[in-house]
């Protein structure tokens, strides 16, 4: 294990599970992740036992935001001394009710384990996973219960909103938000304060707020656990922004594959209007700010903050050339502030505790902390809030817990299709903008997915292409027929149809693509590409000019073929396979008919002996196919 | 007024058109909505009632809103939410966000178009079966993911998605229709839980 570095300096430590009115509680988590895990099937399983054994009034089930560690889920909370029950199934669970909850004995057969050490931890804060963390946009994810405005008001909820309406000024809280040193944390990491002053000052008597949730990169979840797991925090966030920037009216635009968030953020906001936290007269101080849901409709590119615009317009989300700014005129001409989700979340934080102590944590350029969704080839999938400044390294190995199956990390993908593929050679680079800027990949929202010896960075590219070339909304030619040259390449190259010269003519479309695109979708476009020549570039050589995928994983430069020494012939291979392509007799090695094989991993997922290999490459494949034949 | 249109029009996926396409909801979303502004609202609310916004709807929304057909046109096929012609009974949507795609996604899709005879993004010709990919469902950590219907499954390789299929078509009584897909299944949906 390497040494943490960049450890947390400052700032909240994760909370877990809240007890409430004497009762006991069971944290069921209803995170996205472990929803698709079956979490709902083991929320309702503890409800129907803590029934059962007649405790109905003593132990309240509940259910809370992404918890984190959504490589464990479904998992659940239980509030005495912070019990963490991962990877739940619903047959657990009368044990947990029976012997935890009825008998006051930890189920220590069902804890979490440390997956260094092997020991079984029980307490949520001792898992490192956690340990490491500094939250503060996800303060209160994976802590309350995101339907229940009480929850939220317990963990000091809107205090920071009442205090900012009532006793500041506008003026001192743009200089307060400046002051801390926030950045945009959509990707672009302009400064907060200073994108508030700009609409501050903007004349004009009508100004709106919006808050893009429209986290489009695939791989990136940060912003709907936000938004589904403490929606609260971002209307207050929205509320103080709103008195600051002088905007009475706001909205909230949520990606349309959200529906959760969508759902919580409907109550959270009736809720607030209940408490006069929003609309007329908001804490008594005179001030109205109403905030209204716009539900995005499956546009990558409306992430775009005019593209932005025009949909909330109910037009096609396509982007317009700046100047002007929204700031200056953007929602039906007025001054307009956009915000990410994470930023707005961030904000009542630093006005309760102050921007001295937000500008406490974090790097000299960049202020406070970053929140990832990390997924791939990592151990700890899931949320992690890292002070700026921590570098990769602590964010996948420390935090994370390093590559899954024991693997090689290969590299490490920032900013989704905007960003790029960062090797194993710059693990130690330090989480800001600017140093991320500089490996040629981008901060981006925060997506990180793992990359291990067996993922393509040929094929990784080839995916991010088809991805944005899909998305481009064909408004400037550059990014419309741009990408699409440059994907056809891709394509060919992981065909094994590659040409001498491709690589050259991929970076010369990349370059102009950069340099002439309208908006950022295809300014930032080729930096996949241009991320995996830089650092991989023997893996596109290797496919252009031998033919074969080093990872042995583009389907058509690879073959399945079985170890005729490793196979015992029990034939579990044979009766997998969907296209009868494995021969053989019982207890006789078998062989796969590379005619019929469709090369969809089922025999090699299968095989108990590791006999069933994947090779690449004209010469190794006729090799392994030779020495099938022969066994 | 509204008026009821009748319409029996195969589609290019070969499903067919709703016979009886009852054009008086589409009035009660116009009035209850307010079209400045609210297109896409307008067009979200038709597509979650019909299910697809049929070409009927699109005449219909124009002649009470007064914005011109072609413009609404240019959002339906602008977003991919919104889609002119009806979908599968059963709606597979296999996941392909980034983590997912490094974690075997495409043998996932691959399955669905093997067992069903299906292409991505195609209904079977029974409209039995949707099948379309999604950029990201946001469970990377569970990936490769897939939902059917309100079913979700994470944890997948392509050898538990044929399983999955083959218990679908045996649940819904259709072998005969799908005769490539019989044997036996295993249990369905949410992991093992």
């Amino acid at each position: 294990m390497p040494e943490p570095t960049g450890a947390p300096s400052a700032g909240v430590k994760v909370a877990v599970s809240a007890a409430r009115d004497g009762k006991r509680r069971v944290s069921v988590c209803a995170g996205t992740a472990c929803v698709f895990a079956g979490s709902m099937k083991v929320r309702d399983a503890f409800i129907a036992e803590v029934e059962a054994v007649g405790l109905r009034d003593e132990v309240e089930v509940v259910i809370i935001g992404c918890h984190g560690l959504c490589s464990q889920g479904p998992l659940a909370v239980v509030s005495d001394g912070d019990t963490y029950y991962p990877r739940l199934k619903v047959k657990d669970v009368k044990r947990i009710v029976e012997e935890h909850l009825a008998g006051g004995a930890v189920v220590e057969k069902l804890l979490y384990v440390d997956p260094a050490s092997g020991a079984r931890v029980a307490c949520a804060h001792d898992i490192p996973f956690y340990s490491q963390q500094t939250r503060i946009a996800l303060r209160d994810v994976g802590v309350i219960d995101p339907e229940h405005i009480d929850e939220y008001l317990e963990r000091g909820g809107y205090e920071a909103a009442r205090k900012a309406l009532t006793t500041m000024q506008p003026d001192e809280i743009v200089e307060e938000v400046l002051a801390s040193g926030l950045r945009g944390r959509g990707g672009a990491g302009f400064p907060t304060g200073t994108k508030w002053k700009f609409a501050r000052s903007s004349p004009g008597d009508v100004k709106y707020i919006i808050c893009n949730g429209d986290e489009g990169d695939p791989g990136a979840f940060m912003d709907a656990s936000i938004m589904d797991g403490d929606p609260h925090a971002v209307i207050e966030g929205m509320v103080i922004a709103s008195y600051a920037i002088g905007a009475h009216e706001g909205f909230i635009y949520v990606r349309a594959e959200y529906p959760l968030a969508v759902r919580r953020l409907r109550l959270a906001i009736a809720a607030a209007l209940e408490h006069g936290f929003l609309g007329v007269d908001v804490f008594g101080s005179g001030w109205d700010f109403t905030l209204k849901i716009k539900e995005g409709a499956g546009a990558f590119v409306c992430g775009e903050e005019t593209a932005l615009i025009a949909s909330i317009m109910g037009q096609r989300g396509m982007p317009r050339k700046r100047p002007p700014f929204p700031a200056v005129s953007g929602l039906w001409g007025k001054p307009t502030n956009i915000n990410n989700v994470e930023t707005f979340a961030s904000v009542p934080w630093i006005i309760a505790h102050g921007a001295a102590a937000y500008a406490a944590i974090g790097s000299d350029t960049c202020k406070g902390t970053k929140a990832f969704s990390l997924a791939g080839k990592v151990v700890n999938g899931g949320l992690a809030e890292v002070p700026m400044g921590s570098t990769l390294r602590y964010v996948i190995f420390d935090v994370g817990g390093g590559v899954k199956d024991g693997r090689e990390f290969k590299a490490v993908q920032l900013g989704g299709p905007s960003g790029g593929c960062v090797p194993a050679s710059l693990l130690d680079t330090p989480v800001d903008y600017e140093s991320l800027a500089a490996t040629g990949a981008i901060m981006g929202s925060g997506g990180m997915v793992v990359a291990d010896d067996t993922t393509c960075m040929v094929d990784l590219a080839r995916y991010f292409l088809q991805f944005t070339q899909n998305e481009s909304c064909g408004k400037c030619v550059p990014c419309r027929l741009g990408t699409k040259r440059m994907l056809e390449i891709l394509e060919r190259i992981t065909k094994g149809q590659g040409r001498e010269g491709d690589i050259a003519t991929l970076e010369l479309l990349a370059s102009t693509i950069k340099k002439t695109s309208l908006c950022g979708l295809g300014q930032t476009a080729p930096n996949p590409v241009l991320t995996t020549i830089r650092y991989f570039r023997d893996e596109y050589e290797a496919h252009i000019t031998e033919h074969r995928c080093p990872a042995a994983s583009c389907d058509a430069l690879i073959a399945y073929t079985i170890d005729a020494e490793a196979c015992t012939g029990c034939t579990l291979c044979a009766k997998k396979c969907p296209v009868d392509a494995v021969r053989g007799d019982k207890k006789q090695p078998h062989a796969i008919d590379q005619e019929l094989c469709i090369r969809c991993d089922s025999c090699r997922a299968a095989c108990k002996f590791n006999a069933v290999n994947v090779v690449s490459g004209p010469d190794d494949i006729a090799a392994a196919v030779a020495a099938q034949r022969t066994a | 007024m509204p008026r009821r249109v009748v319409r029996s029009e195969r589609t290019a996926d070969g499903g067919s058109q709703p016979d009886d396409l009852d054009l008086h909801q589409i009035a009660v979303i116009v009035e209850e909505g307010d079209a400045h502004g609210n297109l896409i609202a307008l067009l979200q609310r038709t597509q979650s009632e019909l299910g697809y916004v049929p070409e009927p709807a699109v005449d219909e929304i124009a002649r009470l809103t007064g914005v011109p057909a072609s413009r609404i046109y240019g959002i339906i096929t602008f977003y991919a939410q919104f889609s002119t012609v009806p979908s599968g009974r059963h709606k597979i949507f296999v996941c392909h966000g980034t983590a997912c795609h490094v974690a075997g996604a495409t043998r996932i899709t691959e399955a669905f178009e093997q067992e069903l005879d299906v292409p991505d993004g195609k209904s079977t010709p029974d409209m039995e079966f949707s099948l379309d990919s999604v950029a990201c469902m946001g469970a990377c950590s569970q990936a490769p993911v897939m939902r059917i219907d309100a079913e979700t499954y994470g944890n997948l390789s392509a050898d538990h998605t044929r399983k999955v299929i083959r218990e679908l078509v045996k649940e819904l009584g259709l072998e005969a229709q799908y005769p490539g897909v019989s044997g036996a299944g295993s249990p369905r949906g949410g992991g093992d839980a």
